[in-house]
């Protein structure tokens, strides 16, 4: 099954300083790329179940769902595994009336949780932007030490990236790297 | 590292993110076969190449993956402004402007 195929499972990065930094796979869940008019913007927030944010940058989340906008038409929406049919099926119906492109890319990336006060030093390591002044509750598009990764920032010391599986390695060992140096005080 | 406005985004981006997109506002011909050869290699291949000034297209590749356009000087390798895809070539005043 896909689970046994996650490259991440069952590893964790717990770094033992004053301020813990702990970095962990994050629970599979349902993604899908979705690209609308942004006129359409409202209906696709009632089908999906939350207000999908209008501006690029923006993330809404619910206690199940999350929705980032990744571009001008563009957005990223994660839910459980087991509300996956129930949103493709309700999308489904909207394109009766709305045309639109709703992608799974489920299997496509994993997601990693990074958490702690050390967070924002963890990516700086590898995020070429200023990771301290990203606002709570934003999220974008950008690159992870060469890879392309979705950086979320949920609360002030809790961040979320997603990437392609193929690359997760790649970006798990830097956190690794990072995460040993945090822990040194290097 | 080397700061780009992307016009989409709103935001001032990491170089890392963008892919430059060559010279800007060049009009693909509407009839291609009753162009000369020598009109279709030019359309191909010849660019203004200026010491200055000079309007290109990059690309938010990995970000809001837009094409926009920009004015950069090339011997400083300042970019003076942005702006989105479709728009004309900002007037001299509006570059005085993005310059002060
Ligand atoms: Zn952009």
């Amino acid at each position: 099954m896909l689970h046994q195929h996650h490259p991440l499972v069952g590893r964790e990065i717990a770094v033992n300083t004053a301020v813990p930094l702990v970095i962990r796979p994050a629970a599979d869940t349902a993604r899908f790329s979705l690209r609308i008019d942004p006129a359409e913007l409202a209906k696709a927030s009632e089908v999906f179940g939350l207000q999908l944010p209008a501006k690029i940058g923006g993330l809404s989340r619910s206690a199940e769902k999350r929705a980032v906008c990744l571009g001008p038409d563009e957005w990223y929406l994660t839910a459980p595994l087991t509300e996956q049919a129930a949103v493709e099926g309700a999308f489904a119906e909207l394109y009766a009336e709305v045309i639109h492109s709703l992608v799974d890319v489920g299997h496509r990336e994993v997601g990693i949780e990074i958490e702690g006060s050390d967070s924002v030093l963890a990516l700086q390591s590898a995020v070429p932007f200023d990771v301290g002044a990203m606002p709570v509750g934003s999220g974008c598009r950008t690159i992870f030490d060469r890879a392309q990764i979705i950086l979320l920032r949920e609360t002030q010391h809790r961040f979320h990236i997603e990437v392609w599986r193929s690359f997760a390695d790649h970006v798990w060992g830097i956190l690794q790297a990072a995460g040993r140096e945090i822990e040194l005080g290097i | 590292m080397l700061l780009i406005r992307c016009p989409y985004c709103e935001a001032e981006r990491p170089e890392l993110e963008f892919t430059y997109a060559g010279e800007a506002h060049i009009a693909r011909p509407a009839e291609p076969s009753k162009l000369t050869d020598e009109q279709w290699r030019d359309y191909l291949f010849i660019r203004s190449n200026p010491r200055g000034i000079h309007f290109e297209r990059w690309r938010h590749q990995h970000g809001c993956a837009r094409f926009f356009n920009a004015v950069r000087d090339t011997v400083t390798d300042k970019f003076v402004m942005t702006y989105k895809a479709g728009l004309p070539r900002p007037s001299l005043s509006e570059l005085e402007n993005a310059r002060s």
